[in-house]
């Protein structure tokens, strides 16, 4: 049995700063499948795959790749043993192009040592057709959508001829339609023999694509098996160690006072001809493909950017922010779509973190009380179950999910009347979205309403008392009622 | 076949126990590496020379330290947001210049003209500075290099090149007298340090500066006045220029145009080695206190011991290179 393995990680421990992460991590992987690891946030998966990748040294356990016995210490070793990761925080360099990027330390050279730059494109153009992926690779990466960085990750680690590939939340960041590219390439892939790590909270996707399941709670191997042996009750249930009740907890209503109104709003290049409004108690949904312009009109409903054109009124008033500021000063609060690029500050505490948008309110004349905010802070950390060992952690040691959360917490302490959630259960397990979904109903419940992004359908259906519909920064339409369902959405927004 | 031999040669190694008392003693040298290397340092000194702890050297390395601490401090609130002030020594150079043209001769103004004059002449400048950096986006190396040869031109002009000396004695107090046995220059000192401590530390505004240094978008979509908070970092830094060029005239007792030449160099210096990281949000006053009275105990140090001073900048130059090393493996250990 285990001589036909892949991979076979038994008993692998880790600690942080003396605090164990990984208490007894198992994986054994089989050619030519896919593998979905899951497990709650901060369940380790993130700190296993890392191992396995050489990024993170282990403090014990035994890693076998063919049978062999390897301690790498570095990534450039797991490569050598044909093993890619595309992390769940993506490193590229945006100032170099697509193509060398893909080719980052094996650039194609002439004469051993100029860089051949003819071969290196039209190499990559063959990566990025292979998977069907439009993306010149003479553009610079910083230049792309997160979503066309992640895919050109994924044809990096292709280029590779990588036997194992280690998927760590691949989709958080991307739309259904990229998700389709992404799901056949790993088809290929899994058809050439290669084994697939994949690591994602959207339960459809596992059962769509993969073959076999770990299950891992709290640092410790809980369960591995078939995904055809399985449903989706009895994962979600092993991964939280006790049965969910419903997924979707919904029990606002909305009401008939406008809270938001929202006419032709335009900004050339980006949306045209937005017009919304918001109800008390409503939960909105907007949805729209990657790249159909709800993000930009929720940075500039925000006052980010400015309109070109259009006009937007709160409570009645006329509502012309000049900045975030002014935004919020009239109640707003918004929880952006790219946590690390504006979200958060990494390298500081979880306590600053949460006052950061809000540290007037812990302060008198300017002086900032530390109990108070040591105080708000662990209500937050205490009332959003995220996972940290003081409040003083810096977020860059957190687990994506759990940094998910201190940027909602942050905003929930600038005590909103109108909150807008640009995807807000990205990176979050069943169990914190589930605690998502009933805070939104919770919020809105009183007077308050809400405007939510999500690319994945079943959240808009089972949150929204209405979505608008984006496309190619047009106003598709709207949908309520039975007409709420997934083929009109799909219909409306491609 | 062969690499797999040479990962596993370097991959052997004992699981790392990291429990008890030597965990919390490294997590302590972390935290306080730079006290205890202050500490270090003073201990070698004193043993290869019993004039060092003598009160009289001490105090006068006090002295000599306070204007490069003066100008570190606004150099730290600069860095704290990604910034960088390469103008200091200009700015300090300025306005002692500005300063001591009311403080000279028989026609000295009021004591308290030459000190506005002085502060007023490092705040405007260096709040040209804020002001091209914030609103403008000129990148802050290039602004403040252009300012570094700008303000130096000026303290040329302002005076036709000639130093202003004979000072007034009530001006000259202010580098030269002694309040209860401490040097006015290290008292100044430590007065800022106090305030700037207090400001990181407790007050929203030192919140904004780590903020926007630590992710300038995300401080944005907070809500912070990003420009603000710039605008005031370059600002607070040429004002402290301005102290420090009261501080220079009144010590010398007299204002030199070539004054601060280079003294950006050990103002980054000191804070760098405090530990406060170049990328910007991470940092501490108390760290750039330390790098300050570091430099100043090597070059005091190795002054008494006889070394020549060229090779004091060898030294200089190992230590900040080596501070920053041990940054780096901190950074990557936890
Ligand atoms: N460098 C670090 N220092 C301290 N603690 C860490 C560090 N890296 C991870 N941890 C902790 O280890 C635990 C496991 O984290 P990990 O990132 O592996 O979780 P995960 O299963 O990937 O979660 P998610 O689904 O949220 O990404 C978390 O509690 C996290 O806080
Ligand atoms: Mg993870």
């Amino acid at each position: 049995m285990s001589n036909n393995l892949l991979l076979e990680a038994s008993n692998i421990t880790k600690s942080f700063s003396g605090v164990p992460a990984l208490e007894n991590g198992v994986l054994r992987l089989r050619p030519g499948s896919i593998h979905a690891l899951c497990g709650g946030n901060g369940a380790g998966k993130s700190t296993l795959l890392n191992i396995l990748m050489g990024v993170l040294p282990r403090d014990g356990g035994s890693i076998k790749i063919e049978g062999r016995d390897v301690h790498f210490s570095s990534p450039k070793d797991a490569l050598g043993f044909g093993i890619s990761m595309i992390s769940q925080e993506l490193e590229p360099v945006p100032e170099l192009t697509v193509a060398e990027n893909i080719f980052l330390g094996r650039e194609p050279k002439k004469a051993g040592f100029i860089v051949d730059y003819r071969r290196m494109f039209d190499q990559a153009r063959d990566v990025l057709g292979e998977l069907n992926i439009q993306i010149e690779p003479t553009v610079k990466l910083g230049s792309l959508s997160i979503a066309e960085i992640q895919m050109v990750e994924i044809a990096k680690a292709i280029s590779q001829n990588a036997r194992i590939i280690i998927m760590d939340e691949p989709t958080s960041a991307i739309g259904e339609r990229e998700t389709e590219l992404l799901f056949e390439a790993v088809h290929k892939l899994k058809d050439r023999g290669a084994g697939i790590i994949y690591v994602s909270h959207r339960m459809n996707e596992l059962f769509r694509i993969a073959d076999d399941y770990t299950i891992m709670r709290d640092g410790t191997f809980v369960g591995t098996g078939s995904m055809g042996d399985i449903d989706r009750k009895y994962l979600i249930d092993t991964i939280l160690g006790k049965e969910l009740q419903e997924e979707f907890s919904k029990f606002n209503v909305p009401g008939e006072r406008e809270i938001l109104r929202v006419e032709h709003y335009t900004r050339h290049g980006e949306f045209k001809d937005i017009s919304l409004s918001l109800k008390e108690g409503e939960i909105l949904g907007i949805f729209g493909l990657m790249g159909s312009g709800r993000s930009e009109f929720l940075n500039t409903l925000f006052g980010i950017n400015a309109p070109h054109d259009g006009e937007a009124w709160i409570d009645g008033a006329k509502f012309t922010p000049r900045g975030p500021r002014d935004a919020m000063d009239a109640g707003m609060a918004y929880v952006t779509e790219d946590r690390k690029g504006n979200g958060l500050l990494v390298g500081s505490s979880i306590r600053n973190n949460i006052s950061m948008a809000s540290v007037k309110k812990v302060s008198k004349l300017g002086l900032v009380s530390s109990r108070k905010e040591a105080k708000v802070a662990r209500l937050q950390v205490e009332n959003h179950q995220i996972k940290s060992s003081s409040i003083e952690m810096e977020v860059r040691h957190m687990s994506g999910g759990n940094q998910q959360k201190v940027v909602l917490a942050k905003w929930l302490q600038t005590d909103p009347n109108i909150l807008m959630l640009d995807e807000p259960t990205r990176g979050i397990d069943v169990g914190a979205k589930r605690e998502m979904y009933r805070f939104m109903s919770e919020f809105s419940r009183n007077g308050k309403g809400v405007i939510m992004t999500s690319s994945e359908i079943p959240e808009i259906l089972g949150m929204s008392d209405r979505v608008i519909v984006f496309r190619k920064g047009r106003l598709a339409g709207e949908l309520s009622g039975s007409d709420l369902n997934q083929d009109n959405l799909a219909r409306l927004s491609s | 076949m062969s690499q797999q031999v040479l990962a596993k040669d370097k991959g052997v190694e004992e699981p790392a126990k990291n429990s008890g008392i030597s965990k919390r003693l490294s997590d302590f040298m972390v935290s306080y590496g730079i006290i205890i290397a202050f500490l270090f340092i003073c201990a070698v000194l004193s043993v290869i020379s019993p004039y060092f702890l003598s009160t009289n050297n001490l105090l006068n390395v006090l002295r000599q330290v306070s204007i490069n601490g003066v100008l570190a401090i606004g150099m730290t609130f600069v860095i704290l947001t990604r910034g960088i002030d390469l103008s200091v020594g200009s700015l300090m150079a300025c306005s002692s210049i500005v300063a001591a043209s009311f403080a000279a001769g028989s026609e000295a103004s009021f004591i308290l003209v030459p000190i506005m004059m002085g502060l007023v002449t490092g705040l405007t400048l260096g709040a040209v500075n804020g002001l091209l950096i914030a609103r403008f986006a000129i990148p802050p190396f290039v602004m403040t290099l252009g300012m570094l040869s700008m303000a130096r031109g000026l303290t040329y002009i302002y005076n036709d090149g000639m130093p202003i000396s004979n000072l007034d004695a009530t001006f000259r107090f202010i580098g030269q007298g002694v309040v209860l046995g401490m040097p006015v220059p290290v008292l100044l000192f430590l007065g800022v340090f106090l305030i700037s401590w207090f400001t990181l530390r407790y007050t929203t505004f030192g919140r904004y500066v780590y903020a926007v240094g630590g992710n300038p978008q995300a401080a944005m979509v907070s809500g912070i006045n990003v420009r603000r908070v710039t605008f005031t970092v370059y600002a607070i830094s040429g004002l402290l220029c301005g102290l420090a060029g009261l501080m220079i005239a009144a010590r010398t007792g007299a204002a030199l145009p070539q004054a601060g030449v280079a003294y950006e160099l050990d103002a980054i210096a000191a804070v760098v080695i405090g530990g406060t990281s170049l990328a910007g949000g991470r940092g501490r006053i108390v760290g750039t206190l330390f790098g300050v009275l570091i430099i100043g105990v090597l070059n005091n140090g190795l002054d008494l011991l006889g070394v020549s001073s060229f090779y004091q900048q060898v030294v200089k130059g190992g230590i900040i290179v080596l501070a920053v090393m041990l940054d780096r493996s901190r950074l990557s250990s936890s």
